[in-house]
Parts: structure tokens; C-alpha cells; sequence
């Protein structure tokens, strides 16, 4: 009997599965599908601090972006999971919106954030590809970027106390008294001392199995792909500006305008797009991605991409003849507060969420993963979980 | 030829079409049989109809190849499928032809009709054309395994092998081995014998006979197979069952090929092995239907006899997406005579809805129906008889490539499943076979055999790739409001 069964073996799942496995825990790891294939696989891998204003999420984020670098240097070749701490840079299209952008860098500050003023003539220096007449941007240097898919499954293989089990449903939880003891699945029952969500996107269903509500819901987004163009991305972690100007990769960092923020914390329902460009070490361009309300509809939306093309090469006109090959989409899960939940459900003893991490599951994974595992063993936690508690939404409405 | 370049529907014209402005009452992708002959129906009755095609000509794989497997015309008869050809262009009417239009994306529009957007030429200009109702008709390719020494110059499908005769690329000289499975390989051999290349042999992986019982069921079928028979003696070709290349070789293009004795399963008996010298090798697995478009639009999939996914048609030759209508190959691999068949149906029945009078009883009579029957359980007989044995995975070692494009080895997808990756989908994730130029049209079934599952239908948003700024010349467009 495992002490652990960790449901969804996705970038959060496998992160809740490696730290309770440091901790010293046995786990099973269990997912319906394969590893990684809900919301990890249609994701871009990004870990971002750039995007999050001051507040919790913005601490969660930095820590975890301290836990992806021991992550990623404890094994080679970045992690086997092509680790890039390529830095991150925000461009202002007009005076205005650049005064914003700074101030809002300068409140990150304080939070930990590395943030470096770029004027208008510096910004050729860290993109030589970047279209004219931007009033100026902000870089992050601890912006970086994983291949997700690679990520989840190398980090759930990494502990040999961790049992993968794939193709594995789970059906409903095991109770006694009240309290969690295990999972039943349509291979059998597995009890366990405690009982982890990672359902993602569908963690909602799975508290549904034990009889609370978690507010989930799906937004949709779609990522364009270009073909692969020659050279591979720039290393250049410190984001000094490279003496190459005009050679090389055509897009070094990750790339967006400010107006991302802002759709990033939006509640609006409707289509959101601020395209976010930035080269994979396979040598494609990712434009990603966009933002909508619209359930679990993979239907898809030619005006969406064609807004994502327009926006990513507004930012890159050399775009404009590189072709797009593929396109994909995928669905964050959110919570009506835009923070994820992480922690012991109060409501059902034994059971512990780490889910709703909307567009931040990457880059936050860690971080939820040592805190599921510090709750579970009973250890002080790295940071005050209780922005994320899972019965949070039930006061709201109260 | 009936082919007009620049189309000019009547702009205000209300025609059939509902509310159409410059729009057809009907576009069809794919100008192979299907397509042509709905066209030739749908114009006749006064529809505005417009045909795209990537080639260059119209007539589809069918009419530009030799024919095709135990369906098609007989051997030699060329006449014969060149009559069928010109009957079928000659019924188009003023149906325009839109050629070396590469369909990228089908949208469906808010208040019912379509958009297909198109790239047009050699210089890719976009291009999107309006249709009030959608006939998909765009065939089939060849179905690939990989095998140890398949990306070798040299090694071809048999569908391109024919592409290439057809092509005036003659084999004259050359020594050529044709390899796989299915009755397609005998048309194939004996037009390589007749250009004039050396074929050195035939090798079917499954029963030689597998095809005799259906055959013989349908007199004219065991005529065409006692023919193909006939030629292959004629040219001294040695026509083997239980027989398959499992390794071609050479450096730096072929220069002979492995050919072993397999059971039932297409795993090779120890010891059953032959190598025969050849410059080229037309191997042939069957075919895939060309799902992309109908995926896009959201139409419902059933499976084959083989297990891959096919357009879910009613007996109208309509899909679950209303006002989009499938044809031939699209909806199961059958070949050009049962794809000629449903393209009539479909252009009838598009007649019949776009008219607006009761479709019941005409586009689908009692005759045209019990046809369409039988050649579709001939259909199913072939797959039936000549599947795909699993034993071919045995053939791989770690390095054999499964995807050309991102040159992914079996070994990494061997890891990959070892990391977790339990389906294709997540094959592909970590593995990366499928990402590239093609999107798994090539290794697409292989990766999904490998996982253990019958192949998925596509899903390609982007089916051709496209330039990303005609992509975002296409924002804030407002083709979908009336004007």
C-alpha cells in the first residue's frame, strides 16, 4: 500500500509525485490517459514570473522558479527536459502603457523579481528581429521555459519509489469514517494514507467523487507552430545583449507585449489574444496563446490564430514569410480567483488538491509539489499555503 | 477541357444558393472520380459548382495512375479507364475547375456555409472560396510502414511508384522489387514489367490466395486477377506469398533488399531469409483516407474493416456536419468504381437539399443503393483479407527512423513509452514523431500501432502549412456578414 496516490500524471502530478518521493514517501501515480497528456501536453512550457503581479502567485512563482533551477541541474543535459532560463522580454507598444509596465516591474522588485529597464534603441539588442516603434519593454531574466511533456514525464520517473500507472481511471475514493484511504479505479482499488488531485482541468470532477465542489472550469487556448527555422535558440542566460546583432536565431527570448497581463488576470469570457513568441530548441517558433471561455470545444478557431499571426508578427515582420505547420490547442484550468488551489481539503480529511493552475501549471509545479509534500508529512511549510486553500470559494459565496 | 481559371459567380445572383454572394452552391474538394462525378450531377442541375485540386490536372491518383488494384479496369486496357475519364470531364458542364488549389483550412461559417481556404499555385497566393455546401472527395494515400532501410533513395511507396510511370518518369532498365500487401501490388509489378524495369519479384506479406474466395465471388474480379496473373508470367515476374522485405540496404541508396519468410503475424521465420539485388523497391500497405478537412469540421468518424478511421456518411452520402457531404475514398477505401458511385449520390444529393425537394427515394434508388452494397462489401472483403499482420514491428531495430521528419529512431519511441507515453498522442509528445512537415500523414499509423491502438482520425487545424502573414491577413475579416 503506497502512502500516497497522486490522481493525473501531469506536470503537477508528477511534481506532487517527485517531492513526496524526496520526502520519503511511496507513491502511485495514476492517470486515465498517458503522462502528460491533458493540459501538459498542449501547453508551452513556460515558467514565468514576468506575467504575475505582486502577491501570492507572484511568491509561489518565484520560489518555484528557485525549485526548477535545483530541478533541472540535478540531472544533465538540462534536466532531459531542455530547461532554458532564456529570459523573458515585455515590450510596451506607447509611452503609456511602457510607464505602467515599469511600475509594475518596479512593485515585482520587491517580491524578488529581476527586472531590467530596456529603452526603445536597447531593445534591438536583446531581439534584432523586433518590429520598429516600440516605446521600450522591461527583460526578466528568470523567465524560462521547459519542454512540458518531457518535464512530467522525466520528474515522475526520477524516484524509484514512484509507480507509474497509466490507462488507470479513477472511479471513486475510498472512505472510512469520513477520511480518504485510497482510490477505487477500473483496475481495482488502491488504499493509500492520503489521496492527491492533480486532475487539472478536471480536478473538479474528481472532488465531485468525494462529494465537494471545486469551482474548475476550462479556458481555451490555442498555440501556432511555425517550421522549423535554422539555428537554434540563443543560451544566453544572463540576457546580455549579444554581439551578433542580426545573426542568429530570430527570436532569442520569450517575447510579448504588455497587454498580456492584463488578459492574463482578466475574467472576461470572451476571445483574449496577446501572443507570446518564443524558439524551442526543435528550431520552431511558438506563438501562443490565446484565451477563451468556451467549455471543453476543440473545434477549430481560424480567427483565433489568424489574431495570434497578426499579433506575432506585429512583434517579428520577419514571421510574415516563415510558415505555420501546426497548431494545437489545449485547456488551463482556472478558478474564479485566478490562484490555484493547493492544500489539505479541510471538508474530506486525507484528501489534498493541487490543481487549477490555469496558465502558470508549469511553472508552478514545483513549488505545489513540495508543498503537497510538506502537508502530507507534516512539515513546516515553505510558504503560507492558505491564499490557496481549497474551501476558500465555499466563504466567497457564503 | 472544361476548366475555367478565374470563376465569376453572378455577385448579388441568388441562384440556389440561399443568400449567396459570390459564393457557390456547391465546392468540392478533390477532382479524382468522386469528385467529378458529383460535379458533372450537381452542375447538370443547375448548381453553381466549383472542383478544387492540388494537381495540376484534373482526374485525381486514380485517373493519373495505371489502374488500381482488382478495381479498376483491366490490364492493359488503358482505353477503358481513359473512356471513364473522359466521360466523367465531359459531364462537368460549367462546373469551374480550380486547379493547383491546396485546401489548407475549412471553416465553417456562423450563419450556416463555408469557407475553404486555399493556396493557389506555385507561389502559395491565399485564397478562399465560399460554398454554401461542401463535398469533401479528396482520396486516399498510401499507407507506410517502416521497415530497416526505408529512407533509403531507391525505396518508394507503390502509389508513387505508379505516380512516377504515369508521370512519363519510365523505369526502363531498372530492377525494381514491389513488396507489401493487397491486391494494388499486381497492377503496380505488371506496369513496371510493361515500362520496361526489370522486376525482380513480388512479395505479398499475406496469403497469395488471400483475395480468391471474394474474387471468385465476382466473376469479373477473378477475371482481372487470372490477367494480372497472366502478365506477371508473361514477364518471367515470381509473384510470392508469405513473403516480406524487412530490410532494404545499401550506401547511400538501395542496392538490395532483405526478404524473409513470415507466419500469419508477418514475423519472420528463422532462417527464411533471401537477399535480392534491386535498384528500386515499391512497397505498398494499402491506403489511408485523407481525413483532415472532415476532422476540421467536427464530422463524425467510424472505423473500417481494418480498424482506421473513415467519414461517417448516411446512405446520402452526408456527414453528421450538416451541409457537408463526403465521397470515395473519404469514407472508406473502396476504390474508383464504388468512389465514381458515391460522388453521383452525393452530387444527387446535394441537388436534392439544396433544391429543397425530398431527397427520399432519387439520390439513392433501390439499383444505385444494392450497387453501392456490393462494391462496398467487395471493399471490405479486400481489407479483410489482406490486413496489416503486427509482426512488422518485429522488423525495426532501435535505429530504424520512425518519423523522416524529425528523424525520430525507434529506440526514442521505445523510451518514450518506458517514460509513461501509454497512446500515440503522448508517443508524439515526448518523442516527437508526427511534429514535423507532414503531421503524421507518413508515421502517423506506425506510431499508433506501436502504442497499441488503431489510428485516431487526424486532427490538423493547419492542414497545409501556410505563411503566417496570409494567416494574419485573415484577422478581423468579415466574410461570414451579409453585405
Amino acid at each position: 500500500m503506497p502512502d500516497v496516490v497522486v490522481i493525473g500524471a501531469g506536470m503537477i502530478g508528477a511534481a506532487c509525485a517527485y517531492y513526496a518521493a524526496r520526502e520519503g514517501l511511496s507513491v502511485t501515480l495514476v492517470d486515465r490517459g498517458a503522462v502528460a497528456a491533458g493540459t501538459t501536453g498542449s501547453g508551452e512550457g513556460n515558467i514565468l514570473v514576468s506575467d504575475k503581479e505582486p502577491g501570492p502567485e507572484l511568491d509561489l512563482a518565484m520560489l518555484s522558479c528557485r525549485l526548477w533551477t535545483e530541478l533541472a541541474s540535478e540531472a544533465r543535459e538540462l534536466g532531459g527536459f531542455e530547461y532554458e532560463p532564456k529570459g523573458g522580454l515585455v515590450v510596451a507598444e506607447n509611452d503609456e502603457v511602457l510607464r505602467a509596465l515599469a511600475e509594475l516591474a518596479g512593485h515585482q522588485e520587491k517580491s524578488g523579481v529581476v527586472t531590467r529597464a530596456v529603452a526603445a534603441d536597447e531593445l534591438a539588442d536583446y531581439e534584432p528581429h523586433l518590429a520598429p516603434g516600440f516605446a521600450g519593454g522591461v527583460f526578466y531574466p528568470q523567465d524560462a521555459q521547459v519542454q512540458p511533456m518531457l518535464a512530467a514525464a522525466r520528474l515522475a520517473r526520477r524516484r524509484p519509489s514512484v509507480t507509474l500507472r497509466t490507462g488507470t481511471e479513477v472511479t471513486g475514493l475510498l472512505t472510512e469514517r469520513g477520511r480518504v484511504t485510497g482510490v477505487r479505479t477500473d483496475a481495482g482499488d488502491i488504499p493509500a494514507g492520503a489521496v492527491v488531485n492533480a486532475g487539472g482541468t478536471w480536478g473538479g470532477e474528481i472532488a465531485a467523487l468525494a462529494g465537494v465542489d471545486l469551482p474548475i472550469m476550462p479556458r481555451r487556448g490555442f498555440i501556432l507552430v511555425t517550421e522549423p527555422l535554422t539555428g537554434l535558440p540563443s543560451h544566453d542566460a544572463s540576457g546580455a545583449p549579444g554581439s551578433s546583432v542580426g545573426s542568429g536565431p530570430l527570436v532569442r527570448h520569450k517575447v510579448y507585449t504588455a497587454a498580456y497581463v492584463t488578459n492574463v488576470a482578466s475574467d472576461s469570457a470572451g476571445l483574449e489574444t496577446s501572443a507570446v513568441v518564443e524558439a524551442t530548441q526543435a528550431g520552431t517558433v511558438l506563438i501562443g496563446a490565446s484565451r477563451e471561455r468556451v467549455g471543453f470545444d476543440r473545434t477549430v478557431s481560424l480567427p483565433v490564430l489568424a489574431r495570434l499571426a497578426r499579433q506575432a508578427v506585429g512583434l517579428f515582420p520577419a514571421l510574415a514569410d516563415v510558415r505555420a505547420i501546426r497548431a494545437y490547442c489545449g485547456f488551463r484550468p482556472y478558478c474564479p480567483d485566478h490562484l490555484p488551489v493547493i492544500g489539505a481539503d479541510p471538508r474530506v480529511p486525507g484528501l489534498y488538491h493541487a490543481c487549477g493552475h490555469e496558465g502558470a501549471g508549469i511553472g508552478l509545479a514545483p513549488v505545489t509539489g513540495l508543498l503537497i509534500a510538506q502537508l502530507i508529512t507534516g512539515a513546516a511549510p515553505e510558504l503560507d499555503p492558505a491564499p490557496f486553500r481549497p474551501d476558500r470559494f465555499a466563504e466567497a459565496a457564503a | 477541357m472544361t476548366a475555367h481559371d478565374t470563376p465569376t459567380p453572378d455577385a448579388g445572383g441568388d441562384g440556389v444558393g440561399e443568400r449567396a454572394v459570390g459564393r457557390y452552391d456547391l465546392v468540392i474538394v478533390g477532382a479524382g472520380p468522386a469528385g467529378l462525378a458529383a460535379a458533372g450531377v450537381a452542375a447538370r442541375a443547375g448548381l453553381r459548382v466549383a472542383v478544387l485540386d492540388a494537381g495540376a490536372r484534373i482526374g485525381g491518383q486514380y485517373f493519373r495512375q495505371l489502374p488500381e488494384g482488382f478495381r479498376a479496369a483491366r490490364p492493359g486496357a488503358l482505353h477503358h479507364g481513359f473512356s471513364r475519364f473522359v466521360r466523367l470531364r465531359d459531364a462537368l458542364g460549367d462546373a469551374d475547375i480550380l486547379l493547383g488549389h491546396r485546401v489548407w483550412a475549412v471553416e465553417r461559417g456562423p450563419g450556416g456555409g463555408f469557407a475553404v481556404h486555399c493556396l493557389e499555385g506555385r507561389e502559395e497566393r491565399a485564397r478562399t472560396v465560399a460554398a454554401a455546401r461542401l463535398l469533401i472527395a479528396t482520396g486516399a494515400h498510401d499507407r507506410v510502414l517502416p521497415f530497416p532501410g526505408w529512407d533509403l533513395p531507391g525505396v518508394m511507396t507503390a502509389g508513387a511508384a505508379q505516380a512516377l510511370l504515369k508521370g512519363n518518369l519510365v523505369m526502363a532498365g531498372r530492377r525494381v522489387v514491389v513488396a507489401g500487401t493487397g491486391p494494388f501490388l499486381l497492377p503496380v509489378a505488371t506496369s513496371l514489367a510493361a515500362a520496361g524495369a526489370t522486376v525482380a519479384g513480388v512479395f505479398e506479406a499475406g496469403g497469395r490466395f488471400a483475395l480468391a474466395p471474394q474474387a471468385l465471388a465476382r466473376p469479373g474480379k477473378a477475371a482481372e486477377a487470372l490477367a494480372y496473373g497472366y502478365r506477371l508470367a508473361r514477364h518471367r515476374v515470381p509473384y510470392k506469398g508469405g513473403r516480406a522485405v524487412v530490410a532494404a540496404h545499401g550506401d547511400g541508396e538501395l542496392t538490395h533488399v532483405t526478404v524473409a519468410k513470415v507466419d500469419a503475424d508477418w514475423r519472420p521465420y528463422r532462417g527464411g531469409q533471401e537477399t535480392i539485388e534491386c535498384d528500386t523497391l515499391a512497397v505498398g500497405y494499402g491506403f489511408v483516407p485523407q481525413l483532415d478537412l472532415p476532422a476540421q469540421l467536427g464530422c463524425e468518424t467510424s472505423r473500417d474493416a481494418a480498424g482506421g478511421p473513415v467519414a461517417r456518411v448516411d446512405r446520402h452520402m452526408r456527414t453528421s456536419v450538416a451541409g457537408v457531404y463526403a465521397a470515395g475514398e473519404t469514407t472508406g477505401v473502396g476504390g474508383a468504381d464504388l468512389a465514381e458511385l458515391e460522388g453521383v449520390i452525393a452530387g444527387r444529393a446535394v441537388v436534392a437539399d439544396a433544391l429543397g425537394t425530398p431527397v427520399a427515394g432519387d439520390p439513392a434508388d433501390p439499383r444505385t443503393e444494392a450497387r453501392r452494397r456490393r462494391l462496398a462489401g467487395f471493399a471490405r472483403a479486400l481489407l479483410r483479407a489482406y490486413p496489416v499482420g503486427d509482426g512488422w514491428t518485429s522488423w525495426l531495430h532501435d535505429d530504424t527512423l520512425i518519423c523522416r521528419c524529425e528523424e525520430v529512431p525507434y529506440g526514442r519511441v521505445k523510451e518514450a513509452r518506458d517514460l509513461g507515453a501509454a497512446d500515440a498522442r503522448s508517443i508524439k509528445l515526448l518523442a516527437r514523431p508526427g511534429m514535423g512537415w507532414c503531421q503524421g500523414r507518413i508515421c502517423g499509423e506506425a506510431v499508433a500501432r506501436l502504442a497499441g491502438e488503431d489510428p485516431a482520425p487526424p486532427r490538423r487545424p493547419i492542414a497545409q502549412p501556410v505563411s503566417l502573414g496570409d494567416l494574419a491577413a485573415m484577422d478581423g475579416r468579415d466574410e461570414w456578414k451579409e453585405t
